[in-house]
């Protein structure tokens, strides 16, 4: 008991001072993360909502690696990512991404893409992929989408719906159970029936292996029932953070109500403020 | 019989160069035109390694080798380097044009009256038929030479097809094959995608090497201008291929890709036996490749007419 409670508390991500604009000194510049810091604990659900252009999928795509930060530092499960390449990061990294095409391999087989995921981060060797031992296994795990997707191991995932792909990359994602699983609005275009479903299978998936996740996530009603924290980002920045007990309480209002007041607010924001004091004072 | 023979037997040979293709085409889909040019150093390195007196086999597996540097130098210029891929290999192959004259010493370097890689299968043969000049093939009279030179490329190409396909579906080659169909799936399995384009290139020019090296054997010189063209022949003989058994599966797609380089060759066997003009040959395969690449969405242009119609009726 008390052990659980020790490691419950142990931080799984460290991000501090983190700042990145793209096409810095032009028109086009975007200041996409001001400054962010948070913390995740291990074994926690994070959700993060904000508006387009908040900088909710910028955040996610820093800490996968897509792109290296202008400034600040990422610190997953001990390790000094900030540099690392995506590829490498991988290894730690269990994604699922927006587009339900993006995560799999059209034109390969389900056993194909999934013997990939199985050794994630780990080095390809010169043997056969797809074995019968492998088979076995990959049909067990699969079985558990309830999708009868065991008996078309052998079929281009191509040929599937976007939510059975969408189920086929999560079991992917956390097949090696990843230091933090980071879904980018993993059900955003999938039809109402499908984005249930699989919002269904997330929750039992991180709930079973006890995963560490971060979720973006355009749907309020997401937001309240899987995670058990919420973090809103407005402008590159967290502008709310809403934890534990705190959480709890939270009801969809009440982030509609955060959104219209930062967004009121944002009339006055600071750069805004200096720009008057200097003119009229 | 001797023109199918022959046909064969350089249908066979120029497979290396299709599954080499293959691999950079159809599987990282990466148009790399490196193959004019690393067909040509295959057969140049061969072609002096072999009148020097060097073992065809080892002059052979040096120009695979040598192949296989060309493609990765294509590759790092297109992932470290960031140069667009078609300029890769255009640099590559132009570079390689120089080099293969420096390699040669000249423009040509010809090959008669020595060792090739089908000598043992040919003195076997002399030992089976003892010592008869022409095995009996079907009625026709085949010169033991050639029926050499067919068996030897019919088994080379049988043991790379094979090994190939084997490789093709380790883990390695899976994931090889994932690259080409969905760069962002491989990274975030952990995969140095750069990496695999970079081997899958050298892979690929090693085995058009390997087939310049055989046909320089085989037609008993190296050329400097041999290597011109033969991706267009390379890519015609893939359609085909494709055109003949799909390409669903490994074994299929390379199967396939056999096929449609032997029976390219017969065809444009037929057709110079015809009358077609040497000269032309490169037009032809460049306006077969067109039509091949566009009748496709023009079926598909008239299906959409035809069903509209119906629509409307």
């Amino acid at each position: 008991m008390f052990m659980s409670k020790s490691i419950k508390n142990r931080s799984m991500l460290e991000i501090k001072g983190l700042i990145k604009t793209f096409f810095p000194h032009t028109i086009n510049e975007v200041k996409a993360l001001r400054d962010i810091d948070l913390t995740i604990q291990e074994g926690s659900f994070t959700a993060i909502i904000g508006t387009n252009g908040s900088g909710k999928s910028t955040l996610l795509n820093a800490i996968a690696g897509t792109f290296i930060p202008d400034s600040g530092s990422i610190l997953l499960a001990g390790q000094p990512i900030t540099f690392w390449p995506e590829f490498q990061r991988a290894k730690l990294i269990g994604r699922v991404f927006q587009n339900p095409f993006a995560g799999t391999a059209a034109e390969m087989t389900i056993a194909e893409n999934i013997v990939m995921a199985m050794r994630r981060g780990l080095s390809h060797p010169l043997s056969k992929a797809v074995t019968s031992k492998a088979r076995a296994e990959i049909k067990e795990r699969v079985s558990v989408l309830k999708m009868g997707l065991e008996d078309r191991l052998d079929n281009p995932i191509g040929t599937l719906s976007g939510g059975q792909r969408q189920a086929l990359t999560l079991l992917m994602a956390t097949w090696l159970k990843p230091k933090i699983l980071l879904l980018d609005e993993h059900t955003a275009a999938l039809d109402p029936k499908s984005a249930a479903k699989v919002a269904e299978l997330t929750k039992y998936i991180v709930d079973k292996e006890k995963l560490t996740a971060m979720m973006v996530t355009h749907s309020m009603q997401q937001a309240v029932d899987l995670p058990d924290r919420i973090v809103m980002m407005h402008k590159g920045k967290i502008v709310a953070d809403y934890q534990k007990e705190h959480k709890q309480r939270v009801r969809i209002p009440d982030l509609l109500a955060t959104f219209d007041r930062v967004q009121k607010k944002e009339l006055f924001d600071e750069s805004v403020a200096t720009l008057l004091r200097e003119q009229y004072v | 019989m001797n023109l199918v023979i022959g046909a064969f037997t350089i249908g066979l040979i120029l497979s290396l160069l299709s599954l080499g293709m293959l691999i950079s085409f159809r599987m990282i889909r990466f148009t790399d035109i490196t193959v004019d040019g690393s067909l040509t150093l295959g057969a140049a390195i061969t072609a002096v390694l072999i009148a020097a007196g060097w073992s065809p086999l080892l002059a052979t597996m040096v120009a695979f080798v040598a192949g296989m540097l060309a493609g990765s130098v294509t590759g790092l210029l297109y992932t470290r380097f960031k140069i667009q891929e078609i300029l890769s290999g255009i640099l590559v192959m132009t570079a390689l044009y120089s080099v293969n004259l420096r390699i040669m010493g000249r423009s040509n370097v010809p090959l008669l009256d020595t060792a090739t890689v089908s000598l043992p299968l040919q003195h076997l043969l002399s030992q089976m038929t003892d010592g008869e000049r022409y095995i009996l093939l079907f009625g026709w009279q085949v010169p033991v030479v050639d029926m050499a030179a067919f068996l030897s490329s019919l088994l080379l190409c049988a043991v790379f097809a094979w090994m190939l396909s084997r490789f093709l579906q380790t883990h390695f080659g899976t994931v090889l094959r994932a690259t080409g169909n969905n760069v962002q799936m491989v990274r975030a399995q952990g995969v140095n995608n750069n990496m695999m384009v970079v081997f899958s290139l050298a892979l690929s020019n090693g085995l058009v090497a390997l087939s310049g090296a055989l046909l320089a054997q085989y037609q008993g010189f190296a050329d400097v201008q041999m290597g011109i063209g033969m991706m267009v022949w390379g890519l015609a003989s893939i359609i085909i291929g494709e055109a003949l058994v799909g390409k669903s599966g490994i074994g299929i797609a390379i199967a396939g890709t056999i096929f449609g380089t032997i029976l390219f060759r017969l065809l444009i066997a037929i057709a110079l036996r015809w009358g077609l003009n040497p000269n032309d040959l490169k037009l032809v395969t460049a306006l077969f490749v067109f039509l091949a690449l566009v009748a496709p969405r023009w079926f598909k242009f008239v299906h959409v007419k035809i069903n509209k119609k119906s629509k409307h009726a």
